[in-house]
């Protein structure tokens, strides 16, 4: 097998200044949120915080500054992440476009894409669904059924799309689909499609809420009928949609939101115990916090190995199933560590409601993104097993 | 990754770091011939600043040499004499050459300097010491009638009340002192006892790291190698999660590796330090477990070198605190800084 490497994170003196002027932002903007909705991280939409944060040039910042980027580093996109998400800041609004949408279109888009769509999302403005599963392609994404078919003037999709968070506001959908045969290869004949939602929803695409067992709504079933998509629609090549999705899939699993999501829950149990907790709780939150340590460590080394160029596939898929796993950890550890029944009901105690939170949020942590075992079969192939 | 250093210690361990030399070694023959390669290359000396001896190497380089001797199991004080030269040249004592260790290595043993008519006068018992059998000389962490204090201590200045072994087979003794010493072989230190712990858990743990690394490999290929059922057994997807599992923890352990790497080149923090090492300790735990199970029997038989790794592994999570101990000190830092102070203490370079 190839030696596990993780590369040392560039030291970068400029982040660390930088992560002082987030924290200013932070301070000014999140004293009226509650830990509960902290708690929410960057499930949490607020259209008008994800503005305030393109004002400061924090969307898009690695992106070229003709499609309204920045020009930063990916460790300085990494400190503004990392300190969002731990602060538990709403950002949930650009995060997916931020994370991985934008990206695409920057990579494969067509000039035209790029400048139409890229400066919007930078500014804030702008949110993105992911078009991927289906009822019938969850993990197994080749098997998708949902197809759009060549005709005059652009392309005529027929499908269903499920567990599309944010499909009822999002201004965009990367819609994933069939445009030919698979011809002996499973992973071939498939493409990618920029879909404006807003021209899309009643003509020929219809949103249908699913809610989760909290009982929130940030899953969709997207029905699509006869959508007339414009021939500009297609993004990249056609018949490349495995290759572009698969590369897409490795800037959505390494960084600091699949590590974070639990925080929120750690900073309420270390202010329920404080400083006089006994010592099995010191060593409890001392292991979690050793876990978070390590787990920066890494997730900075894939940040700096995507800024060289290169592909960590395999780091991305371990540093999210050990993310996962410290979330999932955390809730079974701090429900260990205090007196408190989960309740989100008005007039819980914060802990409480941040805990009961997680408890019922927990499972998705190992889902979203790829299963734990789709991650663990990545990881398998990278060590040559597969 | 081409890293010139790194590649000439690999192909200088795998030359002499072989099954015999382990075993010889386990069995009370110290390996010379090895150590003397290891020297010539320079690697002893590889955490020592240029005044003192050193070779001009970073603190990341020499740990890099640590890590790969011990992703050879080489069994060898290549740790202990890192420490105790850092330690000598950090007090400003002169660092001799040959096998170095360090004492005390236990938290309840203390060894005490007081002064005489013409220097000092050294007395106590520390346990579990790497290699004392087989050092030119420990440097000491004493106590002092002005607070910690360093000394240079020879072989005629102790008796070895135990020889003892560590689970991997390193010795591991207990050593009887009272003896005089000369002015010029004690200085004042410029740390106490916390610190050279956690000196200690550092080496540590990037050695885990190296004996981790050692595991995952050996697992992989035996696994892409045995063929049971009509396939490889790496081609069944239960083993292949596990290995997975396993090659979460390397990663994890490397990681470890590095905070404790910058620790040790500044300031020593001990919430960096313990929490790599706590990582590393609980990674090596779930690691060995993990390998074996992929091995079947005959990763437990003394034949096959997994042992090697595993037997390192469970030795080195306890030495310089495990994973309680340091992951306490991590939690009490963390709930001195309160909800306000978490994120910055996590995030702060």
């Amino acid at each position: 097998m190839q030696a596990l490497t993780f590369a040392t994170p560039p030291a970068d003196a400029g982040a660390e200044a930088l992560r002082g002027e987030v924290r200013r932002f932070l301070d000014d903007e999140m004293p009226g949120r509650t830990p509960l909705q902290r708690a929410a991280s960057w499930s949490g939409s607020d259209p008008a915080f994800s503005r305030k944060m393109g004002e400061r040039g924090w969307i898009g910042m690695t992106w070229p500054k003709r499609y309204g980027g920045h020009e930063r580093s990916a460790l300085d996109r990494y400190v503004v992440l990392e300190e969002m998400l731990a602060a538990g800041a709403p950002v949930g609004h650009h995060w997916i476009a931020d994370r991985q949408s934008g990206p695409s279109i920057l990579r494969h888009g067509t000039e035209a894409q790029r400048q139409h769509i890229l400066p919007r999302i930078a500014a804030g403005a702008c949110s993105f669904c992911i078009g991927m599963s289906e009822p019938d392609s969850g993990s197994d994404l080749a098997a998708a059924r949902t197809r759009a078919q060549r005709v005059q003037g652009g392309w005529l999709v027929n499908g269903t799309k499920l567990w599309t968070s944010d499909a009822h506001h999002a201004d965009y959908m990367i819609l994933f689909c069939r445009t030919g045969a698979r011809e002996g290869d499973r992973h071939g004949g498939a493409s990618q499609f920029l879909v404006d939602m807003e021209q899309a929803r009643g003509n020929g695409l219809t949103v249908r809420p699913i809610l989760d067992m909290r009982g929130a709504h940030h899953f969709n079933e997207v029905v699509i009928e006869d959508l007339l998509l414009p021939e500009d629609a297609l993004l990249g090549r056609e018949g490349d949609g495995w290759a572009q999705v698969t590369a897409e899939l490795a800037f959505e699993r390494s960084s600091p939101d699949r590590f974070l999501s639990a925080f929120a829950l750690l900073t309420e149990a270390v202010r329920a115990l404080g400083p006089a907790a006994p010592e099995r709780a010191a060593v409890a939150i001392g292991r979690l916090a050793s876990h978070t340590l390590a787990l920066r460590r890494l997730s900075r080394s894939v940040a700096g190995m995507l800024q060289a160029g290169e592909d960590p596939a395999l780091q991305a898929a371990l540093v999210k199933d050990l993310g996962n796993t410290l979330e999932q950890d955390t809730v079974e550890t701090v429900r260990l560590l205090v007196d408190a029944e989960p309740s989100e009901e008005d007039g819980s105690a914060p802990l409480a409601a941040v805990l009961a939170h997680l408890v019922m949020t927990a499972p998705s942590f190992s889902l979203r993104g790829g299963t734990r075992e789709i991650l663990r079969g990545i990881i398998a192939r990278g060590l040559g097993l597969r | 990754m081409s890293d010139p250093l790194a590649d000439s210690a690999e192909r200088l361990f795998a030359a002499h770091a072989g099954k015999d030399v382990i075993h010889a070694a386990e069995n009370g023959v110290f390996p010379q011939a090895l150590w003397d390669a290891v020297a010539r290359a320079g690697f002893t000396a590889a955490l020592l600043p240029e005044h003192a001896g050193g070779v001009g190497a970073t603190a990341a380089e020499a740990m890099a040499l640590l890590r790969i001797a011990a992703a050879h199991s080489a069994p060898i004080p290549l740790a202990e004499t890192m420490l105790a030269g850092w330690l000598l040249a950090e007090a400003g004592l002169p660092v001799p050459q040959g096998v170095l260790t360090v004492a005390p290595v236990r938290v309840s043993d203390v060894l005490t300097l007081r002064r005489t008519e013409d220097g000092w006068h050294l007395t106590g018992t520390a346990s579990r010491i790497p290699w004392a059998r087989d050092a030119a000389a420990v440097a000491v962490l004493a106590e002092g009638p002005d607070g910690p204090t360093v000394a240079l201590l020879r072989p005629d200045g102790f008796t070895l009340a135990r020889h003892g072994r560590n689970l991997a087979g390193e010795p591991r003794d207990t050593m009887a002192v009272d003896t005089a010493l000369a002015t010029d072989a004690v200085a004042p230190a410029t740390f106490g006892p916390t610190q050279l712990r956690a000196a200690g858990a550092a080496v540590r743990t990037v050695q885990i790291a190296g004996a981790l690394s050692r595991a995952l490999s050996l697992s992989v290929q035996y696994a892409q190698a045995r063929v049971q059922f009509g396939r490889a057994i790496g081609k069944f997807q239960a083993v292949q999660h596990n290995l997975a599992v396993l090659a979460g923890q390397a990663a994890a352990a490397l990681a470890a590796a590095d905070m404790a790497t910058d620790a040790l080149a500044g300031g020593l923090d001990p919430l960096r330090v313990g929490a790599a090492k706590a990582r590393a300790g609980e990674a090596a735990s779930i690691a060995a477990g993990l390998a074996h199970p992929a091995h079947g029997a005959i990763g437990f038989t003394q034949e096959y070198e997994l042992h090697f790794a595993t037997r390192r592994l469970w030795s080195w999570r306890d030495e310089f605190g495990n994973e309680a101990e340091w992951n306490g000190v991590v939690g009490r830092a963390v709930l001195a800084a309160g909800p306000d102070g978490l994120r910055p203490l996590l995030t702060a370079a």
